[in-house]
């Protein structure tokens, strides 16, 4: 806050041992957690600390460090996410509508999605690209930093009970067939069309620590920045923007914007409202 | 020193907010954070809605936004909001109780970032959410303000925060607006 702002609280112990925590399980593990937003990664390691019936985050340290099943239990509690299929059906509608236009001009579509976890918005840009007419021409680079988001995301197994609130979206995505066939269901399970997947290409790959590996057309990083503190979000805005080819597309989730980064100057808005930018210096 | 408000409703809280929000004047030198319990669907309005009310600006922050004064920020659908020092977080992890936003998400992180500069304010509601993160505020030396039960629409989420933690006024819905209003301009005045 500003000089007439609320103070804020001092650092407290509470602070010193995640703090130390996250030193420990870098130096030790080499996994860097220590430019995560401070309030939600506390809450996770809270909930890590109940979980492993332990009474602080000093003894929640000392177990992560010596037991490596403990340490996988708390690296799948920071990494997992809750995602859906066409999250926010109006940013789909706008790509349809101002993206799909663009990329026609191209002979050859690169797009990564960075942070996909389990993969249901993977699937959804394949939906959409390929009823564009676009999907022979595009591969998708869907990467995220946990292996086990990613398997399940290679799989493209999704829970049947979720099919009605996503038939939802595709239809108020724009959606131009029936929702329905694009998959298979089985017992309480549906599975996408293997034609889906045939220029999908899932990866590890840790916005954290690792570099660029492509130049893309499209890049989409929605709701996975939030959980960076801003300077962590600086070095990802770089990355991106190193990432993209001039005239480039960039997605950010609906609460998410340019507004406070250094790159703000380099995109043009293509659709405000639905976080749409566009490379242009 | 500026306070941080933060308010969380469910059931009935259009009404209550519509209620409390116009007591708050111009002048108003602290933030207010409200978490209105709200469906993940697009097209609410409920921000248009309440800035009827209210003569304070009224707007959804985005992530890492700062927190100023003489501001009241609505918890956008489909996030958890939580505040960190100096500015606002948003997270799209699970549900706490069925609930994103979550009340208890909200207070938790306002009182682990603001300590005893936080005022928390429990309004009408038909669960438990709140209750923990009131107490968080309490136990953090914040001051706690819970509805007086027999005035809310739906009196369970007043009545399980004062279960949870000694608070430190219940008052009705129409004097809840004065005395944040009060709180706030005599902190002004002594600082």
């Amino acid at each position: 806050m500003s000089e007439r702002g609320v103070q804020a609280a001092g650092e407290g112990l509470e602070d010193i041992e995640v703090g130390l925590l996250l030193e420990g399980v870098y130096r030790y593990y080499g996994a860097d957690f220590r430019d995560y937003a401070p309030a939600s990664l506390k809450r996770r390691v809270r909930e890590a600390m109940q979980r492993e019936g332990l009474e602080s985050i000093s003894a929640l340290q000392a177990k992560i460090l010596h037991d490596t099943a403990c340490l996988e239990r708390f690296l799948a509690l920071l990494s997992i996410n809750v995602t859906s299929m066409f999250r926010d059906p109006s940013f789909y509608l706008a790509f349809r509508t101002k993206v799909a236009p663009l990329l026609r001009t191209y002979p050859f579509v690169r797009v990564w999605h960075a942070g996909c976890s389990t993969g249901e918005e993977v699937y959804s840009m394949a939906i959409l690209l390929h009823e564009e007419g676009l999907y022979p021409r595009c591969r998708i680079y869907a990467t995220d930093m946990n292996p086990e988001v990613l398997r399940r995301a290679r799989e493209g197994i999704f829970p049947l009970a979720s099919m009605q609130d996503y038939t939802v979206n595709y239809m108020r995505a724009g959606g131009k067939s029936f929702f329905s066939d694009y998959y298979t269901a089985q017992y309480d399970h549906v599975i996408f069309n293997p034609a889906l997947k045939a220029n999908l290409l899932f990866s590890e790959h840790n916005l954290v620590t690792d570099g660029s590996f492509n130049e893309f057309h499209v890049i989409l990083c929605r709701n996975v920045m939030i959980y960076f503190n801003k300077t962590l979000q600086r070095r990802v805005h770089n990355l991106i923007y190193e990432s993209l080819v001039m005239f480039g597309i960039f997605g950010v989730g609906n609460k998410e914007s340019l507004r406070f980064t250094l790159r703000e100057h380099e995109y043009d808005e293509l659709d405000a409202e639905n976080r749409l930018y566009r490379k242009v210096r | 020193m500026n306070k941080l408000v933060v308010v969380g409703t469910s059931t009935g809280g259009l009404n209550a907010l519509q209620a409390l929000l116009p007591a708050l004047p111009q002048k108003f030198s602290c933030a207010v954070v409200v978490v209105q319990h709200r469906g993940k669907e697009p097209g609410s309005r409920l921000r248009e809605f309440l800035q009827r009310s209210s003569l304070l600006p009224i707007s959804e922050p985005e992530d890492k936004e700062p927190i100023l004064p003489g501001h009241v920020y609505l918890a956008p659908r489909d996030y958890h909001l939580l505040v960190e020092p100096g500015n606002f977080a948003l997270s799209t992890e699970a549900p706490v109780y069925f609930a994103r936003p979550s009340i208890d998400v909200l207070f938790e992180s306002a009182a682990d970032a603001y300590g005893e500069n936080v005022v928390g304010v429990v309004l009408t509601g038909a669960n438990g959410d709140g209750a923990r993160g009131l107490a968080r505020i309490k136990q953090a030396g914040g001051l706690t303000v819970v509805e007086e039960p027999t005035t809310a629409q739906a009196p369970e989420m007043p009545e399980a925060a004062i279960a949870a933690t000694k608070v430190d006024r219940v008052l009705p819905l129409s004097e809840i607006g004065l005395f944040l209003n009060d709180l706030c301009h005599r902190d002004h005045e002594v600082n």
